[in-house]
């Protein structure tokens, strides 16, 4: 399918789905909607928890489509959120004495670092010894949940030592925020111009160009004596870079310690964002905005209605599953033979 | 801790991981487990408390999970949509539904819902004799059957399986269906055997525990099943350690399955043991 006609499709097939899953739970459609539009955009701070709900979905979907892009199935995006904001945390109990700006972007190169290093095992593991970004990456997102655990009741936990939570950042080094009652923040622009980067990275730059040659078509690339696996070990790097850089930014611009409930399935709902943003950092910005908003929206309708959230994930799965069934039918007629 | 509670705990995971391990071995990975772990879990807990019996729960339990399971077949085995994209859309799924008809119907907590469970047998559950017959069941299935053998080769090389006369969708979908009963049973367990209830993502990355722990057992039914109980063991220690206050970290033991399975694969690389076309969509060129 063309991209054209793919983005087509999304366009006009995400509002139909969040009409059909209000009717299918029985919710009154137009009321429904109004209350998710005024709980998303109906006043500054509906526009601020709707910034804070798609900042770390347009990162973590970001980090998503600079590994799928190269072919890397990365499905730690959560571990990889953790372990970030685990090494900014870290970062900011051994370096306290710094004065505000420095430390917070100490900890926020941090969590770049952590969760790049993270990412990077599995992509080693799937560039040397063949094991499956899968299953890796799985394993990878129980082992960070327990690093969690066991950091924020030993090395890392507050200087009480009572509750199972890191201390609290200082003021100084949290992420500026636009207005006091609000809690949108800087993290929201530094969102927006990592996805300009990648954007340019992908598209403007040879390295990413042989990034997206080794994922489209890898004996291509190797037929170039391009190698492919350096590029994807480069790719998984970046995209776990950019999922620590989500857990970073949700570090230090809303949460402000780290505890057990840190990660809130950030990086498995990046999933179905780059997916729908059918993969392009610029339209990947639209997919989180669009899915931001639903959360933030959702939010407000569960104050009147007994649907939650979780109406939200229903909208995601069955959008993802409509867009892949669209998208393998378009494909049935040349039948593609992979060769060994 | 006695042996049967360790059994009862570890059971949930070691039913999912037993499915796991068939449709693994021929090929697919079902990422959309802990879905059709949690839509088992709801639908058994909800028949349950609708016909006040509790065998008709665990038959919902399977056949909603087993409709789920075979729903991700149709999109990564028929239509080779990737497995990622396709599994966590239906974890996606599975939470979103449970999740709002749950509160929709028991307010946001559910809290005092009990519904019947399933009883012991002469002092043992009928669920735990199922899982003990399941593990030689499944051994001999995949290791001993003709299906198994063919069932294998699809997951080793699909092109080659074919080309012998043997269907790689049908095979697949026939491993998913068996996969999503035992996901099932797993939800089954944990609402009508455990809990007598339900709450909102029950099964909180259980299904994703099963998937490691077929990784863990290497994808031999005795070992997965091993793997499945060490998990629950290691789990259970945290008790111990809080109450004894050890002070090793009992982090360490939980994390230690994962990374025993991660070092494992170091070493062995691509291995013997995987099946080597594990995650691939196979697209037939007939």
């Amino acid at each position: 399918m063309r991209a054209s006609t793919a983005a087509a499709i999304i366009i006009i097939g995400l509002p139909l789905v969040l009409v059909l899953t209000i009717m299918v739970f029985g919710l009154p459609v137009l009321e429904s909607l109004r209350l998710m539009m005024q709980g998303a955009f109906g006043d500054q701070f509906g526009w601020s928890r709707t910034a804070v709900k798609t900042t770390p979905l347009l990162l973590t979907g970001l980090g998503m489509v600079v590994a799928w892009r190269a072919g890397v199935y990365n499905i730690g995006g959560e571990g990889q959120f953790v372990m970030g904001a685990l090494v900014g945390a870290w970062f900011a109990k051994v370096a306290a004495g710094l004065s505000g700006p420095l430390l917070l972007s100490g900890i926020l190169i941090s969590c770049i670092i952590g969760g790049a290093a993270w990412a990077w095992i599995a992509g080693w593991l799937y560039a040397k010894r063949g094991v499956q970004v899968v299953i890796s990456t799985i394993l990878l997102n129980f082992i960070s949940v327990q690093v969690l655990s066991w950091a924020v009741s030993g090395p890392l936990q507050e200087s009480k030592h009572q509750l199972l939570l890191t201390d609290m950042l200082p003021d100084g080094a949290m992420l500026p925020k636009l207005s006091r009652q609000m809690d949108v923040n800087l993290g929201s622009i530094i969102a927006l111009v990592a996805a300009g980067a990648l954007f340019v990275y992908l598209f403007r730059s040879s390295g990413g160009f042989l990034l997206r040659l080794s994922g489209a078509n890898p004996r291509v690339a190797r037929a170039n004596r391009i190698n492919a696996q350096r590029a994807q070990l480069v790719a998984m790097a970046l995209s776990g870079a950019l999922c620590g850089l989500a857990g970073g930014i949700e570090y230090t611009g809303i949460a402000g310690q780290l505890g057990l409930g840190f990660a809130q399935g950030w990086g498995f709902l990046g999933i179905p964002v780059a997916l729908l943003g059918v993969l392009h950092p610029i339209a990947t910005v639209a997919s989180a905005l669009y899915f931001g908003a639903l959360f933030a929206g959702s939010e407000n309708l569960a104050r009147f209605s007994a649907s939650g959230t979780t109406i939200v994930y229903v909208i995601q799965a069955m959008a993802v599953l409509g867009y892949v069934g669209l998208n393998a039918w378009a494909q049935r007629i040349p039948v593609q033979v992979e060769a060994d | 801790m006695e042996w049967l509670t360790l059994v009862t705990y570890a059971a949930p995971v070691a039913f999912a991981a037993l499915g796991e391990t068939i449709v693994q071995r021929s090929g697919v990975i079902n990422i959309g487990l802990e879905g059709s772990m949690l839509l088992g879990a709801f639908t058994g807990m909800l028949v349950s408390l609708l016909t006040h019996s509790a065998l008709l729960g665990v038959l919902a339990a399977v056949g909603s999970a087993c409709l789920l399971t075979v729903v991700f077949g149709v999109f990564t085995v028929l239509l080779a949509s990737d497995q990622v994209v396709v599994g966590t859309a239906i974890n996606l799924l599975a939470l979103g539904v449970t999740g709002t008809l749950f509160r929709a119907r028991f307010g946001q907590s559910g809290q005092l819902l009990t519904v019947p469970k399933v009883d012991d047998w002469h002092g043992v559950n009928p669920g735990i004799i199922l899982l003990f017959t399941s593990v030689p069941a499944v051994w001999f299935m995949l290791g001993r059957t003709n299906w198994g053998l063919a069932l294998r080769a699809v997951g080793e090389y699909p092109r080659a399986a074919e080309s012998a006369g043997l269907s790689v969708p049908k095979l697949r979908m026939q491993a998913l269906g068996i996969g999503g009963v035992f996901a099932g049973l797993a939800g089954a367990f944990l609402s009508l055997v455990i809990a007598g209830s339900f709450a909102e993502n029950m099964t909180s990355g259980r299904g994703f525990v099963a998937i490691a722990m077929v990784t863990f057992g290497r994808w031999r039914a005795p070992w997965v099943f091993a793997a499945a109980l060490v998990i629950g063991f290691a789990e259970s220690l945290q008790f111990q350690f809080q109450t004894y206050g050890w002070k090793v970290p009992f982090q360490l033991f939980i994390a230690m399955p994962y990374v025993v399975a991660l070092v494992v694969l170091v070493i062995s690389g691509k291995g013997a043991m995987a099946p080597s076309a594990l995650g691939q969509p196979h697209r037939s060129d007939r």
